[in-house]
């Protein structure tokens, strides 16, 4: 479990997370979702260290992340995948050499068993034609998959998704989403995913936490942030066009199962 | 060692005082930040040399520091020593001594002209590139999924830059030495009318093993400096664009300035 206990982190004297206290759930797909700059990214960062609260803690499995030392933060960092917003590939290496980066460095594994690996952390992204391409050559949703293709390549048992699917297009989103979502059933992964799409993390995720100005506005399950009666949570839908209530979820489910269903004949034809 | 840092300080100073000592608090970190890259670098040489993987990485920075830099050491090289060769060459030709020439120019370039040239043309062509590269990767968190990947950047990164200028620097200075003695060489006898045997007779009768080995340190270590300085600013990047192009400037600016001091430092201990 990942717990956020009324973590402060102030920033050149601003405070851009106030006191933010949340758990996302082992084996869950916990999105946090938001406007621009309250903190979203800042928060996903905790998780792994790159940035140690002013104040309060963040927990991972038990082991406080900000005062962690050196081998506990790497066995922390071991057993997480990291999607950056911009997919932080090294542009050097093909798509293929950038999945499979992580395990020659720091694993033991033999050529035929990361070969393995690796073509199926791009199947299922649906990047194994660009295999061989530099990043440069790719666009940007495919920088992004092939980011997370690497993510996925050590079977993490914690992932954290910054911003997965903007700049993707909404078919792809979906794809992406789905891909998160299976496998946190399959294998029970433990995902937080930062998002600006609530109609994305209204679908995939288990628990929702909305930051606004640093502090958590409100969250829960779906169904509970999407009823809630929070003036901020409304005005939130209102501008992603999301209805609120029961309602709005049916709606939500029932426009992504079309889109799905479209996506899936014009595949067939 | 962890390279993605945050501020030292959370908040804005309380007054000039306080505002002094954090600046200074943070130069501090930074020497330090240069020093510990540094020496994990020169630490990860043998894995460089060695290791199927770093190897491949170190090589393509020989080539990158070396091959790359051959045609500017080349003219930088050719032309110092015809700029010696004609200013001693007129000094020595009002008492003269125009056969000494030769000495003169051979021993200037060892000793001091060729490993500063020779760490200036680096400097300014390869470190200004190896921090652009490092603090665009620092900015578009490149580095921090290096980190969480358990991927270490400075052995990764920063040990085949800095070593490969370490290996390409006294290589480079050697070259732009026999250059320079050329070029010399080709001035005094084009304007001066100093036969060019006599030259390089004149030359390598002064030449010192002593001398050769006190140039080749020098840029081996003016390597290291600039490798060190610019795989740091490289790594201390920030603030997008803007960042890559401050921590480039800095890092030629620094390495010039560190080259000079520790240029005087050898020489006041060699000699």
């Amino acid at each position: 479990m990942i717990r956020f206990d009324n973590v402060v982190k102030k920033l050149g004297g601003r405070a851009v997370l106030d006191g933010v206290t949340f758990s996302a759930p082992r084996g869950g797909v916990t999105a946090i979702v938001g406007p621009s700059g309250t903190g979203k990214s800042v928060t996903l960062k905790h998780i792994v260290g790159l940035l140690t609260p002013t104040s309060g803690t963040v927990e991972v499995d038990g082991v406080d992340v900000g005062a962690a030392s050196g081998a506990e933060l790497a066995a922390v960092r071991a057993r997480t995948g990291y999607l950056f917003q911009g997919g932080a590939l090294l542009g050097w290496l093909t798509v293929a050499e950038n999945v499979e980066l992580p395990l020659r460095e720091c694993t033991r594994l033999g050529d035929g068993e990361i070969s393995g690996r690796v073509e199926a952390a791009l199947a299922a992204v649906e990047l194994s034609d660009a295999a061989d391409k530099f990043p440069a050559e790719i666009s940007g949703g495919m920088v992004k998959r092939a980011g997370l293709a690497r993510a996925i390549v050590r079977k993490s048992d914690i992932i954290l998704y910054d911003e997965p699917t903007s700049g993707l297009d909404p078919v792809t989103a979906l794809t992406i989403n789905a891909l998160v979502k299976r496998l946190n059933s399959r294998f029970g992964i433990t995902s937080v995913v930062v998002t600006h799409d609530l109609q994305q993390a209204l679908l995939f995720a288990d628990r929702i936490v909305m930051l606004k100005g640093g502090k958590v506005a409100a969250q829960g399950t779906p169904l509970e942030f999407i009823s809630s009666e929070s003036r901020d949570v409304k005005d939130f839908l209102e501008a992603q066009l999301v209805a609120p209530g029961p309602e709005g979820l049916a709606a939500i489910k029932n426009s992504a199962a079309a889109a799905r269903f479209e996506a899936e004949r014009n595949r067939n034809t | 060692m962890t390279l993605t840092r945050e501020p030292m300080f959370d908040d804005e100073p309380r007054g000039r005082l306080d505002s002094i000592g954090r600046r200074a608090a943070a130069f501090a970190a930074g020497v330090g930040r240069c020093a510990s890259v540094t020496a994990r670098s020169l630490a990860s040489m043998p894995a460089c040399a060695l290791s199927g993987r770093r190897r491949r990485a170190f090589a393509q920075q020989l080539y990158a520091t070396g091959v790359k830099s051959l045609p500017v050491i080349t003219v930088v090289g050719f032309f110092t020593g015809m700029i010696l060769g004609l200013q001693v060459g007129l000094a020595l030709a009002r008492f003269n001594q125009e056969n000494l020439l030769g000495a003169a120019v051979m021993i200037t370039l060892m000793r001091e002209m060729a490993p500063f040239v020779t760490g200036l043309c680096l400097s300014a062509c390869v470190g200004s590139a190896m921090a652009a590269e490092l603090g665009t990767m620092t900015v578009n968190d490149e580095i921090a999924a290096l980190e969480i990947m358990s991927v270490p950047p400075v052995k990764y990164l920063a040990a085949p830059r800095i070593c490969s200028l370490a290996v390409m620097a006294p290589l480079l200075s050697f070259y732009a030495c026999v250059l320079g003695v050329v070029g010399g060489g080709f001035v005094g006898a084009m304007q001066l009318n100093v036969d060019f045997r006599q030259y390089i007779s004149s030359a390598i009768a002064m030449a010192e093993v002593k001398d050769l080995a006190v140039g080749l340190l020098k840029a081996a270590l003016f390597g290291v400096i600039i490798g060190g300085v610019s795989c740091h600013q490289g790594f201390s990047a920030e603030l997008g664009a803007l960042g890559v192009g401050r921590a480039v400037q800095k890092s030629v600016i620094v390495s010039f300035l560190l080259i000079l001091v520790a240029g005087y430092m050898v020489t006041r201990l060699a000699y």
